[in-house]
């Protein structure tokens, strides 16, 4: 399982990459965000998959997951959502004010 | 008594909540401001004196016991950090009201700017790798919003490319994260050092050493990743830059520092001459970069890069005076950073462009400004009775007792060109033919400037005129830091 895990966590970043080095703006957006999934599965695949129950106290219940990369991909989820959201709006305000989202045009030497 | 670890941390976070609900007030936000960052460092003063006498303080947060819940460790590195931080957060709070417009004041600056010193405290004191990324992550946000703050065109064009790198390196580090975690099953750095200890870093665990080394060396521009930073750092307003400059590049050095002493360490044939190389290279490019251009805050900007390499040339000899002549220079690099950009930044306002071949004969209207440069440039070149000089010795005295001549006669040789990359922005904007004074209104306020920049280079000077009083302290430091038992014995109470 972990292996299936590992190569759809290396897809994701691949893919994540390729349209990180795309012109367009949002293309670059969308390449963030599947970093992001890639590493947030990668943090769930290393806390190891075995099975067991959800890491809620109940009565007879021996074997739980781990818990601890549940509580790191969650921190993590909301950080990237809070970057990914700023982001969003840089790129709006940006292309709007620059009046191109294309990232060859977004160069300048223009410092006051 | 060890909850006074938090101190750095609570003090700006509550007063930065507190001035986002008067944020429309603009002089009751002001003055506050500054009253809040001169208590704040004063306590911090307080809280590093006490390190200083009674020894490491770790909070153990909840008192849950330490690999269990999160620590806070306040060695005395971390609290000479921290107070460094603070002195040149109040630097900074007293010249924002000059340098920023009104608009730009109540538009949230003293909330994220007391985040940002949070955050960067924050991630001087954590004792664990995940609250670490935390941290990080509560300096970036704070500084995506000073980066955007005045909504330019070339701001909001540089922010982007800011936050995409920070953005990728930040997931590349939860990434790393979870690599360590699933080999030593721990996210507390004591903890992790014990058990890296155990097995001696073999096989994987050098490959995580090498990816933790890219992720910090994305945030403190070291050679092959430091494209992102130079023109971001200008784009925003010279108060920005100059908390940028002194402090985020710093809190990679310090990752840097502290991972690879204590977790790290024992691979040093493989990665610590691998920081050689890369310090090396470090130097030559941030020179190259600072000499080429004609933009004075360009230049600034640049200079950051050598001195990451100075830094990091320090970590990579791996002696105790080698390690000593890093935290000298650490600490002496932030203040200067910060000296520099107030500078640069009040003589752009004044003389109307950062283009060096449009000023000159600046000193005929601002002998003020002009010597405090002249001064500010001797200390950054390491001129002997100033604080730059001092940090370097070590250094050079670190690659001598190594034999590392290569390194240490790049660090001369870059020494040079960072001094002649200063000096001609004094002689080019402040000598030469006296011309009208470009925009006369700005004159009062330029003068202004002077003040709080002033009042930093006096501290920087003092620490090199005083290094009797400070070097003791910085060789006490290289010295624990040099034994990393002694941090896992505080943490893990063994």
């Amino acid at each position: 399982m972990e292996l299936i895990m590992a190569v759809l966590g290396g897809i994701l970043f691949t893919t994540g990459v390729y349209n990180l080095l795309q012109k367009q703006l949002l293309r670059i957006i969308i390449g963030t965000a599947l970093i992001s999934h890639g590493a947030h599965l990668f943090i769930l695949t290393m806390g190891e998959l075995k099975t067991g129950a959800p890491p809620v106290l109940t009565e007879g219940v021996e074997n739980y997951t781990d818990p601890l990369p549940q509580a790191l991909i969650l921190t993590s989820i909301v950080i990237s959502f809070g970057v990914t959201s700023l982001l969003l709006v840089l790129a709006y305000r940006a292309a709007k004010i620059n009046g191109t989202d294309n990232m060859e045009e977004l160069r300048g030497t223009d410092y006051e | 008594m060890s909850n006074l670890t938090v101190l750095p941390i609570l003090l700006p976070l509550v007063a930065g909540i507190i001035v986002a609900f008067i944020h429309k007030k603009t002089t009751l936000t002001r003055n506050l401001s500054k009253v809040f960052a001169v208590v704040n460092f004063l306590i911090v003063g307080w809280v590093f004196l006490h390190v200083k006498n009674q020894g490491t303080l770790v909070l153990e947060m909840g008192s849950w016991e330490a690999p269990f819940g999160i620590v806070l460790v306040g060695d005395l590195l971390a609290m000479t950090l921290v107070l460094t931080t603070n002195i040149i957060a109040v630097a900074c709070v007293f010249f924002a009201p000059q340098s920023l417009t009104e608009k730009e004041e109540s538009f949230y600056f003293y909330t994220f700017f007391f985040m940002l010193i949070s955050g960067v405290s924050g991630a001087f004191l954590t004792g664990d790798l995940f609250n670490l990324f935390v941290f990080f992550e509560v300096l970036l946000m704070a500084s995506y919003g000073l980066i955007v703050l005045g909504n330019g065109k070339a701001q909001l064009r540089e922010s982007i490319k800011y936050v995409l790198i920070n953005l990728f390196s930040s997931m590349l580090f939860v990434t790393t994260i979870a690599f360590l975690y699933s080999v030593v099953g721990t996210v507390n750095m004591a903890q992790a050092a014990q058990r890296v200890q155990e097995v001696e870093q073999q096989g994987v665990l050098t490959t995580i050493a090498i990816l933790f080394f890219f992720v910090f060396a994305t945030k403190a521009a070291v050679f092959p990743l430091y494209y992102w930073l130079p023109r971001p750092y200008i784009s925003p307003n010279p108060v920005v830059s100059a908390l940028f400059g002194a402090l985020l590049t710093k809190v990679g050095v310090y990752s840097i520092l502290r991972t690879f002493t204590l977790i790290f360490n024992h691979e040093v044939g493989l990665t610590h001459s691998l920081f050689i190389y890369l310090a090396a290279l470090t130097m030559i490019f941030g020179v190259i970069g600072a000499i080429s251009t004609n933009n004075i805050k360009l230049i600034v900007a640049y200079n950051i890069i050598p001195a990451v390499g100075f830094m990091l040339m320090g970590i990579g000899i791996f002696t105790e005076v080698s390690i000593s002549g890093t935290i000298y220079y650490l600490v002496h690099d932030m203040i200067i950073k910060g000296v520099l950009f107030l500078l640069v930044g009040a003589t752009a306002y004044v003389a109307g462009t950062s283009d060096l071949r449009k000023m000159s004969g600046l000193i005929h209207h601002y002998p003020v400004l002009g010597w405090l440069f002249f001064l500010a440039s001797l200390v950054l070149a390491g001129i002997p009775p100033f604080s730059g000089f001092i940090g370097k010795l070590q250094l050079i005295r670190g690659g001598l007792g190594e034999e590392e001549i290569m390194i240490v006669l790049v660090a001369l040789l870059s020494s040079l060109l960072i001094l002649f990359s200063m000096i001609r922005i004094f002689i080019r904007g402040y000598w030469g033919d006296k011309i009208e004074i470009p925009v006369p209104e700005r004159e009062k306020k330029g003068k202004k400037m002077a003040l709080p920049a002033a009042a930093l280079l006096t501290l920087s000077v003092l620490l090199g005129v005083g290094a009797e009083w400070f070097f003791p302290t910085i060789q006490s430091i290289s010295q624990y830091i040099m034994d990393p038992e002694i941090y896992i014995d505080s943490v893990l109470k063994e």
